[in-house]
């Protein structure tokens, strides 16, 4: 029994051993010597794992009694936080090392971290779900503050940690009170419990303050007044990663949560999730206007970006799941792309990231230029770049569950959304002589940089066949 | 009345005794004090419901334990509490308006409390009967939940690796004591014995 | 008249009452003995005379000391906060009385024979720090309150391993109970069926982290004259002072109890054939007794870094794969399954 359930588990298992044994070894050998090769061998462990579990799931298997659920949903959310966490590691070496922030901790507690990210998308139960969440978080809180001689950093760390257990808190008073109304904290439980039209208020409320705490993961409007701070604060790196994997893990666990226990009252949650859609849509394509630093307006294109991926698990079908999880995915490639570009932003050595720095850039680097205004025209959804694919999957999936304003705002939003991202390739090639970047010519960012604009573009053909899967867990949760 | 219900009112107005007076009195040690007394009174409550093991470790936990560290800091620390609490004050209509409004929700939602049919037997079938609580808990902990306790040590250890990154310096400018070094020093050459006759001194 | 004693609520007052008054009283004035029996030891250590004046051979000195300490006046420090000062002592002597609840000193003869005494005992043990700290702080002078923040650090750092090593016995067990401890040490050969022999090494470490937690020499920083002239105590006087000291004494006597019961098998008879019984326990703990008052008089001074290495880079990591030796050892039966003498389950 328990050796079929811990074999089910096995990634996650090698995972934090690995951590344990690379966290010892490197006590008592090198020390921060040894966090080059850690980061490398961190990564292709990712690498490796997202093959495998890519590779060899088949079905969908339940541990420890339902408490955590392998199937092709959470397959497809680990495989894509693998590798995106994996990428990020690699693209962050350089920047960290030369800045004196590559300690031997760093990729430990990334991988522990993506170890709390596996548990909560594969949570079966309100319990595992607030360990994983809680795992990876207290991770994040960590490498947030990492540059603890800096203000800025620690203030990151401080306003994510403070907000994070608030957020937490409230999570688990709504996970309280479904136990309440449920007696029971498994998911399979909870749904049999919550079935139909009329559900007792305390219920309700539950579902609210859990999906309140969900929201701020996902750094939702009107949950988001931690992302501009912790995007600003937080050395670059370690920005890119908060961008990429925990995002898809937050909304990997929001579905989760929404389908396989709340699944019988989706006309409940519905509404809740259409408006932190169409609030984070809208507040992060205008809040973003003003912003003259690249990591803060990055920060709310993010909140936008999770505005349609919302909007996706808004629609509250099966072809909603498919469409969040193609957004994410998608969401995700760009991200590392554009993170690769801001990596590589620097002038006399130093980390730069106002946005007017950027001027005219197309002269002095031409290639990473045009790469750059691909993504940017990806992020900004136009067609016909894959960017724009994933915003008509989630606005179609939108408009076939019925919710046709819902569409029509993300439309609008998109719109105004576009603005800040021209205004960067403005900057780019028609901007004013101003003293440009220099440096940033290390060829792993770049790669990452062309490889991601490659993708946006190649990836019109068929989105690399990442439908099939996508709907085949969407299947399997939804049902 | 009986004894079991005497003792109750004891620990249930001692517990909200000493949560009243950790929010409400001006010196902060005293608050930590009257926090363990909630602490040592909620530990009484468990005992009366015959979790006597969580109760013990209630205390050994946050009272021998947690609360130590607190009362450490708590007495380092050179904050003026008055000004806090004077600038705590101008938000205080905003803090109660929403406290107000949360009860109220709360108040509504517990009023009309109901929970699922099945809720009861679902919460009670978890728990193996005929066994005292300290095994039964060893049963659930080591068994049933087997992977969360696993996670919660894998939480812990993260907060142990973050502590130490987070503050940890190795500082240059400081001499050690090197415990081995002065062990193993040779009594021979740190010091001489003389023997020393009576009545003439050295 | 005996269904009043076993069914009314007074008569099961009055019994339990009766109980504790057996119990504490003796051990309360014992302490006036193991006092005087102390000085003496150290006296004779020393080649000095000790206590000879008051009584034949001294022997009342205790006494005399104790009606100095009532009749003297309380002296507060300016500035001292006076509610906390007065309950710091009291707090001591209370912990170190209400923890005899659950000792027992034969088979069932405990006021308390509950199930997780020996997590009773940790637990109040464990808030014997309170009196300290509070002490310390509420003299509102350096030398106490630094004397108070050492002794609190000490305290919880041996804690740790005190535990781990009790747990180590529990694993062995299988019970948090200290009748099923000491009876799970019967057996055919007398004393070398205790626990001594198979758990030896954390007898060692037991025995140091009791004189540790006790704040007792070499260990007895907190107080340590040259430096902190008395540490936490030194703006007590009369009945405060005289509780602390009473307090200190009290753990001190229980940690007794403790050796005794964990790893000497409490009221068992070292030799086969011999009745067991309370005389026993007496004997092993004035033993212990001894052997502590000699280390106070024999052992120089720990410094503060040598303290805490000890503490947490030496007894913790050794009592914790000590914990985990035991688990495998109980698991397996090792040894003709010596380290696995469960009461219950299994």
């Amino acid at each position: 029994m328990l050796q079929a359930d811990l074999t089910i588990i096995l990634p996650e298992i090698i995972l934090s051993i690995y951590a344990m044994l690379a966290l010892v070894a490197a006590v008592y050998t090198g020390k921060d010597k040894a966090a080059p090769m850690l980061v490398w061998i961190t990564s292709a462990l990712f690498v490796v794992l997202a093959v495998w579990i890519g590779m060899n799931g088949e079905g969908s298997t339940e541990a420890f009694g339902g408490m955590f659920i392998e199937d092709a949903f959470s397959r497809f959310g680990k495989v894509t936080i693998l590798l995106s966490a994996a990428a990020v590691l690699v693209m962050s070496q350089d920047y960290m090392h030369r800045r004196g922030l590559l300690r031997f901790e760093y990729p430990l507690l990334v991988a522990l971290a993506v170890v709390g990210m596996m548990v909560m998308v594969s949570s079966g139960d309100l319990m595992t779900l607030y360990m994983g969440l809680e795992l990876q978080s207290l991770s994040l809180y960590v490498i947030a503050s990492l540059r603890r001689e800096s203000a800025k950093s620690t203030e990151a760390g401080l306003k994510y940690f403070v907000l994070g257990a608030l957020s937490s808190g409230l999570l688990l008073y709504g996970a309280s009170l479904v136990y309440g109304f449920s007696g029971t904290t498994l998911f399979a439980g909870i749904i049999e419990a919550a079935q139909g039209d009329y559900l007792p208020l305390g219920m309700l409320f539950g579902l609210v303050f859990m999906a309140s705490g969900f929201a701020f993961k996902v750094s939702a409007v009107p949950f988001h007044m931690w992302t501009p701070d912790v995007y600003e604060g937080a050395p670059t790196p370690i920005t890119a990663f908060f961008a990429t994997a925990p995002k898809v893990a937050a909304m990997g666990l929001f579905a989760r949560v929404m389908h396989d226990a709340f699944g019988g009252m989706v006309g409940d949650w519905q509404q809740i999730v259409a408006l932190l859609a169409v609030l984070s849509m809208f507040l992060g394509a205008i809040a973003a206007i003003g912003q003259r630093d690249i990591k803060r307006l990055m920060a709310y294109s993010s909140i936008a970006h999770m505005g349609y991926a919302l909007m996706g698990l808004a629609a509250g079908t099966a072809f909603g799941v498919q469409a969040m999880l193609v957004y994410m995915a998608i969401y995700v490639t760009m991200n590392i792309g554009t993170f690769a570009f801001i990596l590589s932003m620097e002038k006399d050595g130093q980390p730069v990231t106002s946005i007017d720095s950027l001027n005219l850039l197309a002269r002095a680097e031409p290639g990473k230029a045009l790469a750059m205004l691909v993504l940017l025209f990806s992020l900004a959804g136009v067609p016909p770049l894959v960017g724009f694919f994933g915003k008509f999957y989630v606005l179609r999936a939108a408009y076939d569950a019925g919710l046709v304003w819902l569409a029509v705002a993300g439309v609008v939003a998109s719109v105004i959304g576009a603005f800040y991202y021209l205004r960067i390739v403005y900057f780019m090639y028609f901007g004013e002589e101003s003293e440009g970047l220099d440096g940033g010519k290390s060829a792993m960012l770049s790669g990452f940089l062309m490889a991601s604009a490659a993708i946006m573009l190649i990836g019109i053909v068929n989105l690399f066949g990442i439908e099939t899967p996508a709907a085949m867990a969407a299947a399997q949760l939804v049902n | 009345m009986t004894i079991a219900a005497l003792a109750f009112y004891l620990f249930a107005i001692t517990t909200i005794a000493g949560g009243l007076f950790t929010v409400i009195s001006r010196n902060p040690v005293h608050s930590v004090l009257w926090l363990i007394l909630a602490f040592l009174s909620s530990a009484g409550l468990f005992v009366l419901l015959g979790a006597e093991f969580v109760a013990m470790l209630l205390i050994i936990v946050y009272v021998g334990a947690v609360a130590v560290l607190f009362l450490f800091v708590v007495m380092m620390l050179d904050v003026d509490f008055a000004e806090l609490k004077a600038e705590m004050a101008k938000y205080m209509p905003l803090a109660l308006l929403i406290g107000v409004i949360l009860l109220m929700q709360l108040g509504m939602a517990f009023g009309a409390w109901t929970e699922a049919d099945q809720a009861q037997a679902l919460r009670g079938a978890v728990t193996p009967t005929e066994t005292h609580n300290t095994a039964a808990l060893g049963a659930l902990i080591y068994d049933r939940y087997f992977l969360i306790f696993q996670l919660a040590g894998l939480i812990l250890l993260v907060a142990m690796i973050g502590a130490i990154v987070l503050t940890l310096r190795h500082r240059q400018d400081v001499k050690r004591q090197d415990i081995f070094e002065q062990l193993y020093r040779d009594p021979a050459k740190a010091m001489e014995l003389k023997d020393v006759k009576p009545g003439q001194g050295l | 008249m005996a269904e009043f004693f076993t069914n009314t609520n007074l008569g099961i007052f009055l019994v339990i009452l009766a109980k504790t008054l057996l119990l504490i009283l003796p051990i309360v004035a014992s302490t006036a003995f193991l006092m005087y029996g102390e000085r003496k030891i150290w006296a004779a250590v020393q080649l000095r005379r000790g206590p000879n004046v008051v009584g034949a051979f001294g022997i009342l000195q205790s006494f005399a000391d104790f009606i100095k300490y009532i009749v003297k006046e309380v002296v507060f420090p300016a500035g001292a906060d006076r509610v906390v000062f007065l309950l710091a002592p009291m707090i001591s002597v209370v912990m170190a009385v209400i923890v005899w609840a659950v000792i027992p000193f034969g088979d069932g003869w405990a006021i308390a024979d509950i199930n997780v005494a020996i997590l009773y005992v940790f637990a109040v043990s464990s808030l014997e720090v309170y009196g300290v700290i509070m002490g310390g702080w509420a003299s509102n002078s350096k030398y106490p309150f630094l004397g108070s923040l050492r002794s609190a650090a000490q305290m919880i750092s041996y804690e740790v391993s005190i535990g781990l090593i009790i747990i180590g016995i529990i694993i062995s067990t299988g019970s948090l109970n200290f009748g099923d401890i000491v009876n799970a040490q019967k057996g055919n050969y007398g004393l070398l069926n205790w626990y001594w022999l198979p758990h030896l090494p954390m007898l060692f470490l037991f025995y140091i982290s009791a004189l540790a937690e006790t704040n007792r020499p070499p260990f007895d920083l907190p107080e340590a004259e040259s430096e902190l002239v008395a540490g936490y105590q030194v703006e007590y006087s009369s009945t405060p002072f005289m509780l602390f000291f009473l307090g200190e004494l009290l753990a001190m006597v229980l940690m007794t109890a403790l050796v005794t019961l964990l790893f000497f098998g409490g009221w068992l008879s070292p030799i086969p054939g011999i009745s067991d019984g309370l005389l026993w326990m007496v004997g092993k703990m004035f033993l212990v007794y001894f052997t502590f008052s000699m280390v106070k008089a024999i052992t120089p001074r720990y410094r503060y870094d040598q303290l805490m290495r000890l503490g947490w880079k030496v007894f913790l990591p050794l009592s914790l794969a000590w914990v985990v030796i035991v688990s495998f050892l109980a698991k397996f039966e090792a040894f003709g399954g010596v380290y696995a003498r469960w009461a219950i389950g299994g």
